[in-house]
């Protein structure tokens, strides 16, 4: 499985979109950071990128390589190795990329200009939301057999998890702001990635009272270091199903 | 080698395979033959594991094709279309599939060298034409020198020369006793090089014959001329076998 990653990931540093996509985000970081002498609300400013951008980006570029590399699957398949192996190989090697493409484009800047805690925090936020939208893209590929379709849908997902969710959330904040929702508010944002990697980053800015509903209610209900613990513990499940699912499902899927 | 028994496959309603049994012996080169859509590749693919079959089983060398992988350890496949990671160079693509099976210490480079592969080592396959990487597609197949080849159209995109230098090797290994299970529905290509041939229509198998019984029974010399009398008598007249 190491030789399958390590030139899956040989190909990808080639690649001229992963290219394009780490220098973009080296001149939003710079001319962000640069901005303001408020480094703080540079890194603001840099997280409703990442929040914005990373899913979209990471869902797209692997939903369609993983398509790009239907007859090469095969062959490698054609060898005397498991299935779940060269799938698993496969995700490996693509999210390694854009989490390196990610981490010199943004973590590089970052880390120069405005070194701390919540620099860091910002870096593993757009860290684990490249993984858990490749595992999304992941499961797409191997749910649909068209391309266009799988495309398609990852657009969906990425634009339900982006905009469409926060404005379910917020309808039903408002239908119900009569009752004590506050809870199960709480156990909503934990369905969606973005919302928990927006309260992860925003508990250490200090700035979650001004920056809308969740981040309040996490900071009043959970405070600053359960609050953290409990979103990134969030996150890692949002890597991990997926790729269960996918690896199950890959287990039956017709070539 | 390779025993098939009752295979059935669909595609939603589609039966791409309709109770296919068959058994596959060494020291054969058989030709693949059907129409587009009559369920040769599916076939090809169910042998490998790649599509998985509703019924039926499938063993290779006495090893049962859905209860693992290691059988795949003595196949060399041969995909119709050869499309490679764009950026990987032909070096890369050899050296990853040789560390793939670590297992495997000899070679055979026969057709890295007659193809003049390795002069084209650094290149990179998304700026191959479609006939090289059909030409790395067939050293792959061959590299670990395996007892069953299964080459899906192979000759389909190369010049005349590179496809005479397949033919050479095929029949070479075959003369070795390997098995080499061959799609293509251009039948000359194959001309004098088939031992059998088996012929699908609509998933379902029409015939199983050595060439040698189909010439003589439809009385011509020419290969393609008699399976297209058996083809024939074969649509009309029902099953034969």
């Amino acid at each position: 499985m190491r030789t399958i990653v390590k030139y899956i990931f040989l190909d990808l540093l080639r690649n001229k979109v992963v290219l394009v996509y780490a220098v973009i985000l080296a001149l939003l970081s710079f001319s962000l950071l640069n901005l303001d002498n408020n480094t703080a609300k540079g890194l603001l400013g840099l997280l409703n990128i990442t929040l914005l951008f990373v899913p979209l980006i990471s869902i797209l570029f692997a939903t369609i390589y993983f398509f790009n590399s239907i007859e090469f699957i095969e062959l490698l398949l054609a060898q005397p190795v498991k299935r779940d192996k060269v799938l698993l190989a496969e995700y490996t090697g693509l999210a390694t990329s854009l989490s390196i493409a990610y981490l010199l484009g943004i973590g590089l800047p970052v880390l120069l200009m405005a070194p701390g805690m919540p620099a860091l925090i910002l870096l593993i936020t757009g860290l684990l939301l490249t993984l858990i939208f490749s595992a999304l893209a992941l499961l797409v590929f191997v749910l649909f057999k068209d391309k266009t379709k799988a495309i398609g849908a990852s657009l969906v997902v990425a634009l339900f998890f982006t905009l469409l969710f926060d404005g379910f959330l917020l309808t039903f904040i408002y239908s119900f702001n009569d009752y004590p929702i506050d809870k199960a508010v709480l156990g909503f944002i934990a369905f969606n990635p973005v919302d928990l990697a927006r309260v992860l980053m925003l508990l250490q800015l200090d700035v979650a009272v001004l920056m809308g509903y969740s981040g309040a209610l996490f900071k009043k209900f959970l405070g600053s270091a359960f609050g953290s613990f409990y979103s990134v513990c969030c996150l890692l499940i949002w890597v991990g199903i997926p790729l269960i699912l996918s690896v199950r499902l890959f287990r039956r899927k017709d070539l | 080698m390779i025993e098939i028994r009752q295979l059935i496959k669909s595609f939603g309603k589609f039966r791409a395979l309709d109770d296919i049994s068959l058994s596959l012996k060494g020291h054969q080169a058989i030709s693949l033959l059907g129409s587009n859509g009559s369920g040769k590749t599916t076939l090809i693919k169910s042998i490998l594991g790649l599509v998985i079959p509703e019924s039926g089983s499938i063993s290779v060398n006495g090893k049962e094709v859905k209860h693992g992988y290691s059988y795949r350890a003595d196949i060399g496949f041969m995909p119709q279309i050869g499309r490679y990671p764009d950026n990987m160079t032909i070096g890369q693509v050899i050296n990853m599939v040789r560390e793939m099976r670590s297992d495997v210490r000899a070679y055979d480079e026969d057709l890295i060298r007659d193809f003049g592969i390795e002069g084209l080592k650094n290149k990179v396959m998304r700026t191959l034409s479609g006939g090289t990487r059909q030409k790395v597609s067939a050293c792959l197949a061959f590299l670990f020198n395996p007892g069953i080849l299964i080459l899906d159209e192979p000759t389909a995109g190369l010049d005349p020369l590179s496809s005479e230098i397949l033919r050479a090797k095929i029949s070479n290994e075959r003369e070795k006793g390997k098995l080499i299970l061959i799609t293509s529905h251009v039948l000359s290509d194959l001309e004098g090089l088939a031992s059998e041939v088996i012929y699908l229509q609509d998933g379902k198998l029409m015939f199983h014959r050595r060439v040698r019984d189909i010439l003589e029974s439809a009385g011509e010399e020419k290969l393609n001329k008699a399976v297209a009398k058996l083809m024939r008598s074969v649509s009309h007249g029902g099953e034969e076998k």
